[in-house]
């Protein structure tokens, strides 16, 4: 009786969770599935792909969870068989051995496809020649320079819509990550590298940005607003901003470096290769100059696969050679040297 | 003790020594893993001088390889105190058990010679990621030495005491299989660490 | 003079929050009361006789659950704390600073001071019985084991009042938790703590190895073992392999700190990704090494409930097995925004995703486990019957989070925080409860009280999914992990104010199980039976509580469920196996050095906190003459006379 009945109030509870979902599902709020950018548009099609498949085995599993539960329950005159010596079969467990496998055998090949297609570090494909933006975590404010333009932001991005952008991301600071969840997914900043992430705007809009990995006591005031408009509009931005603010210089940016929250901030100009001494600061860094180099070369506006290679590098065979011993290691050494 | 294990041992099978024998396999497998995850710190930490001195600049060869021979040798010692054990050989027994305690302490005290001598040429542990693993992983081992030096010695009393029988028995085959264990480390040690530093 | 006591005083204890002068002085009463009781009831002998210095399992069982309840108890609280500060947004009940130490702590203790030890309890508890032993392998160690993580716990949990808690995250990434971002000695509190208990989690795992592959009852081949012993043994067998992987791990973090090295700092060469790497290859094997016990007690507790043998037995066995040696290959899913390429995330990807195959397989085999059977719903049953729903729900979203580029969107949001406590409490949190009902009368001698332990279980499902489910929503909605606080136009305060309900749902549950266990003490209801639930296993063949040597003659286990059979044989008639004559009983003796020893542990590890090395030296030359000492003890065993046995076993059936 009493088992009866709290089945019976968690149905309720589950319904009505799943209405909630439901309803908050369609609201714009629920920014990671209202995307406005090509990678994020992709990122939510892999979500909704995997969730159904993970579904269909899902939902009959929590049916005959139920049924199971509910038909042999204990009960003086029940008709359901009870057969307590029954232990194995060898066509079931075949059964539910394949069904997770063939499920997963999918998931694996549609994930492996899209984790080559949207390796963040890969160029987009777009007419336009991308924008490059410059990114800097640093205790607890966001650092922007457009090298392109000569200018820098602090905490706020503006951007074309429909014009490819390439974040070049390090850190002054303990590690963060950088997250624009309308545009597309998270990429670490991390001292010392210089990592690329390609996102594009599809529409104009105001988007939040988010600093998505602690990093220390304001850690929560690291958020942003990542502004797409018109190209007009931003040419129209630069120009204000080349007009009316200040220059930033190497001491200046030693202040702003100090720990603290900071407001929005514009700069009109920006000390020469600021960004590439942030990364190569921390130089003796294991294959630090390798993607110290790899920051160098993709300022002059290089595209290459090869420039890809170079600064991919050295996370990647950090992984490889925790997994495995010397040889790989070694190798990675190689590249570098 | 020994003569009435019989009672524990129901129906022989499990014998309270041979359990701690096996214990101590595993506690060695967990070693392994502990020396296994320095080894790649230093692998991928190796080169960050940070511009400091290079390992290829300040290894002195001919001191190691007197460590590494005085460690063979030591291993192979305390193969004989056990096979004076084996022939109910006490005084054999310890008599080898002290020619390895002492190849052990000459090993470490020039380890710590040489450890003295990288300091003073500007190499310490605190000047780039390389040398902090140096230190970390060849003073682990060498606190793995010193551990089984005092042990060593507290065997050698409890022998002195109670003779051979099942327990001590089985405390010297741990402590050979422990000298044995690393004795293999070091060759990793030397191997990794100095010839390929230097090559 | 005094000044300068007060200068120290001041930056010694923590002070400046009534939270924590509150818990001062509730810490300090504590103590006196416990102490005056102690003192007053002239209890001093008995408790060192009875439990410091013991080396019975059952009652290093029975200390590791207690220790654990309050660490949960502490734990829950920390939820509460945040749970509440997130109710609103722009609340300022904590700020950032004592947000982050409390997420810091809560993750902490869950993992490390809550569940590896109520698991360990329930290894103690219940393995020695099941397979017919009449303990582990190694007695002193094991209370050795106990010792150190109570001596690890404590100095953890001491920071809260000296000196400061750590506030880096519960894996404490450097470089926030280098010396340069984390000058205070939290952060070495942290290490300490986890280092000493970690050493005692390391030898449990040894033990229990030696334990179930060398002191099986005779007959009890390994595919004929319990589950809950083949869980144990592949959870062990992780152990052995994960744990010291994280003894290093610390170890090289301290020294930075402590002697200025470079292996995760931002200068001089260091490289904080190898330390993300180190951590995350100990600690996702950590996760699968507190499920798998898990699930080996959903496997006791369906068949004994359904009244039917466990479906699939082989199935099983191997699924486990495949699970811990799968947990090693996956470490780097936790990081796939670290721009590693590619290839590297695609492998890791996939390895992730293979693990939901044999946890897949271990579901179908409950739920036909279930099929044909004839299912009662007593407590235990309910929690493994909550269980199922809610963590195949977890493993769904644990699937979504392996699929890399997908990852990029669901990492460090609530989303990821709504998995983890949703295999964590719906797989372990409900795995441990079960396992508790479910052996509570053989360790003590008496049922609880099931009517309130069925409120308990639906204040804690209830409050489980709506605290939860919002949290998934949450994560979509761009929330991330750790903030403490948001502001009203992030369009985020509805579900977070329903997440903190069901919060506190929760914190009721727990309420509801303290007052069952003080209801079910006061009006005892006896188990005379030793076999409460018609069990199947060993442990339900003898008197309950088990007598100190647990089985007056070894028993036979010819069969999968031996205790099940002989019942099945006896009711068709057939006459009781004839009993081996009684002989003397072989016990080790009780050891005041393993709680002296891990007391000077901790000594020295307090000494290193705080830089003291007049402190920790002492410490570690204590640790060192105390393993001299108990090298130079010969005479560690008894035995107990035939008489005796006769005596106890007497007065065990007399309740019969």
């Amino acid at each position: 009786m009493e088992m009866r009945k709290g089945l019976r109030r968690l149905t309720a509870v589950l319904s009505l969770i799943t209405m909630a979902i439901l309803m908050t599902g369609c609201s714009d709020k629920v920014i990671v599935l209202n995307p406005k950018g090509a990678i994020g548009k992709q990122q939510l099609d892999l979500m909704i792909i995997s969730t159904a498949l993970c579904l269909v085995v899902i939902v009959p599993v929590l049916i005959l969870t139920f049924y199971i539960v509910w038909k042999y329950r204990h009960q003086p005159d029940r008709k359901a068989k009870y057969d307590p010596n029954w232990e194995h079969s060898t066509k079931l467990e075949t059964i539910w051995w394949s069904i997770p496998i063939v499920i997963i055998v999918i998931l694996a090949a549609i994930t492996v496809k899209y984790t080559y297609l949207l390796e963040p570090s890969k160029p987009l494909e777009h007419e336009a020649k991308p924008l490059v933006i410059q990114v800097t975590s640093l205790d607890w404010k966001w650092l922007f320079q457009y090298p392109e333009q000569g200018i820098a932001t602090v905490n706020y991005i503006q951007f074309p819509a429909n014009v490819p952008i390439r974040f070049e991301l390090t850190s002054d600071a303990p590690m963060n990550s950088f997250w624009i969840p309308q545009l597309g997914g998270q990429i670490y900043t991390m001292s010392g590298m210089a990592m690329k992430l390609n996102l594009i705007a599809d529409e104009p809009g105001s988007y939040l940005g988010m600093g998505a990995n602690f990093s220390g006591r304001e850690f929560g005031k690291m958020q942003f607003t990542a502004e797409a408009t018109s190209q007009e509009q931003f040419d129209a931005w630069v120009q204000g901003i080349k007009g009316s603010s200040p220059a930033l210089t190497k001491e200046g940016y030693e202040q702003l470096a100090i720990p603290g929250v900071s407001e929005v901030e514009s700069f009109s100009s920006i000390p020469a290769g600021l960004f590439q001494q942030i990364v190569t600061k921390y130089g003796g860094h294991n294959h630090g100059s390798g993607s110290g180099e790899g920051a160098t070369e993709h300022h002059h506006g290089s595209d290459s696969g090869e420039a890809d290679a170079t600064d991919k590098a050295p996370a990647m065979d950090m992984n490889m050679d925790m997994g495995d011993g010397a040889s790989m290691n070694h190798e990675g050494h190689m590249n570098h040297e | 003790m020994a003569d009435n294990r019989n009672a524990h041992a129901h129906e022989g099978h499990h014998d309270l020594e041979a359990l701690r024998m096996m214990g101590f396999w595993i506690f060695l497998i967990t070693d392994c893993i502990l020396f296994g995850t320095l080894f790649a710190t230093y692998v991928v930490l190796n080169g960050n001088t940070a511009g400091g001195p290079t390992v290829s600049e300040l290894f002195e060869m001919p001191g190691v390889i007197a460590e590494t021979f005085i460690l063979l040798t030591s291993s192979f010692t305390s193969g004989l105190a056990v096979l004076s054990m084996n022939k109910g050989n006490r005084k054999g027994l310890i008599g080898w058990l002290i020619v390895t305690a002492l190849l052990g302490a000459s090993f470490i005290s020039l380890e710590i010679t040489e450890f003295v001598k990288l300091v003073h040429e500007g190499a310490a542990i605190s000047t780039s990621a390389q040398w902090s693993a140096f230190y970390t992983l060849v003073g682990t081992h060498g606190l793995h030495v010193s551990v089984g030096l005092v042990w060593m010695i507290a065997i050698m009393i409890q022998l002195g005491r109670h003779g051979i029988n099942s327990v001590t028995r089985r405390k010297v085959n741990i402590i050979s299989l422990y000298w044995h264990f690393l004795d293999v480390v070091w060759i990793f040690v030397f191997t990794i660490v100095y010839l390929m530093g230097v090559m | 003079m005094l000044d300068k006591i007060k200068d120290f005083a001041s930056e010694f204890f923590v002070t400046g929050d009534p939270l924590i002068y509150g818990a001062d002085v509730s810490i300090g009463l504590t103590i006196i009361a416990v102490v005056s009781a102690l003192t007053f009831f002239k209890k001093w002998n008995w408790l060192w006789k009875e439990w410091l210095t013991t080396v019975d399992h059952k009652k290093i069982g029975i200390m590791y659950v207690i220790a654990s309840l309050l660490m949960l108890f502490r734990g829950g609280v920390d939820a509460l704390l945040m749970r509440t500060q997130l109710a609103i947004p722009d609340s300022e009940f904590l700020s950032p600073e004592h947000y982050n130490q409390i997420f810091t702590t809560h993750g902490v203790i869950m993992i490390l001071f809550m569940a590896m030890p109520l698991m360990f309890g329930l290894f103690n508890l219940v393995i020695p019985l099941q397979i017919g032993a009449r303990d582990v392998a190694y007695p002193f160690l094991n209370s050795l084991s106990f010792w150190l993580f109570f001596f690890g716990a404590m100095l953890f949990n001491m920071s809260f009042v000296i000196g400061g808690s750590p506030d880096a995250g519960w894996l404490a990434y450097p470089p926030l938790s280098e010396l340069s971002h984390s000058p205070g000695v939290g952060q070495d509190f942290y290490i300490w703590g986890i280092q000493i208990s970690g050493i005692g989690s390391l030898m449990t795992g040894i033990n229990f190895i030696v334990t179930i592959l060398k002191m099986r009852a005779p007959g009890m081949k390994l595919m004929k073992m319990p589950m809950f012993t083949w869980s144990v043994l592949s959870s062990c067998l992780t152990i052995i392999l994960a744990f010291p992987i994280l003894t290093v791990t610390l170890a090289l973090l301290f020294i930075d700190r402590y002697l200025g090295a470079h292996f995760f700092t931002l200068d001089g060469g260091g490289n904080p990704m190898m330390y993300i790497n180190l951590i995350w290859m100990w600690g996702h094997p950590e996760v699968y090494i507190v499920v798998l016990p898990a699930f080996g007690i959903f496997s006791e507790i369906v068949a004994t409930f359904s009244k039917k043998r466990l479906f699939g037995y082989k199935s099983m066995v191997f699924a486990l097995m495949s699970i811990s040696a799968f947990s090693f290959f996956t470490w780097a899913h936790h990081f796939f925004t670290m721009g590693s390429g590619a290839s590297v995330n695609a492998f890791f990807a996939l390895t992730t995703m293979i693990i939901a195959i044999p946890t897949g397989v271990k579901v179908f085999n409950w739920l036909f486990t279930m099929f044909r059977g004839q299912i009662t719903f007593q407590t235990p049953m309910l929690w493994t019957i909550g269980f199922i729903p809610c963590f195949v729900v977890g493993g769904m979203t644990g699937v979504l989070l392996s699929v890399a580029p997908a990852d990029f969107q669901f990492h460090n949001s609530y989303f990821l925080i709504a998995h983890f406590h949703q295999v964590l409490i719906g797989g372990v949190a409900f795995g441990y409860f079960a396992g508790l009902y479910y052996w509570w009368p053989k360790v003590f001698g008496f049922k609880l009280n099931e009517k309130i332990g069925k409120w308990a279980f639906w204040t804690w499902n209830i409050g489980f999914y709506v605290c939860f489910m919002p949290q998934y929503i949450l994560g979509l909605m761009g929330m991330t992990r750790r903030v403490s606080s948001y502001g009203w136009d992030k369009g985020w305060w509805e579900l977070n104010l329903v997440s903190t309900i069901g919060g506190f749902l929760m914190g009721i549950g727990f309420l509801f199980q303290v007052w069952q266990i003080l209801h079910s003490i006061k009006f005892m209801e006896r188990d005379t039976t030793g076999d409460p639930w018609g069990g199947r296993t060993l442990e339900w063949s003898i008197p309950s509580p088990a007598p100190v040597y647990n089985f007056a003659t070894l028993p036979h286990a010819d069969e999968k469920d031996p205790w099940w059979e002989e019942k099945l044989r006896l009711a068709a008639g057939g006459t009781p196996k004839p009993q081996p004559s009684l002989e003397p009983i072989h016990m080790p003796k009780n050891s005041g050095i393993p709680f002296v020893m891990s007391s000077f542990f901790f000594v020295a590890g307090f000494g290193f906190v705080f830089d003291w090395l007049w402190l920790a030296i002492p410490g570690l030359i204590g640790v060192a003459a105390c393993m001299l000492v108990h090298s130079f003890r010969y005479k560690t065993d008894y035995y107990i006379p035939v008489d005796e046995i006769k005596r106890t076993e007497a007065a065990a059936r007399r309740v019969v």
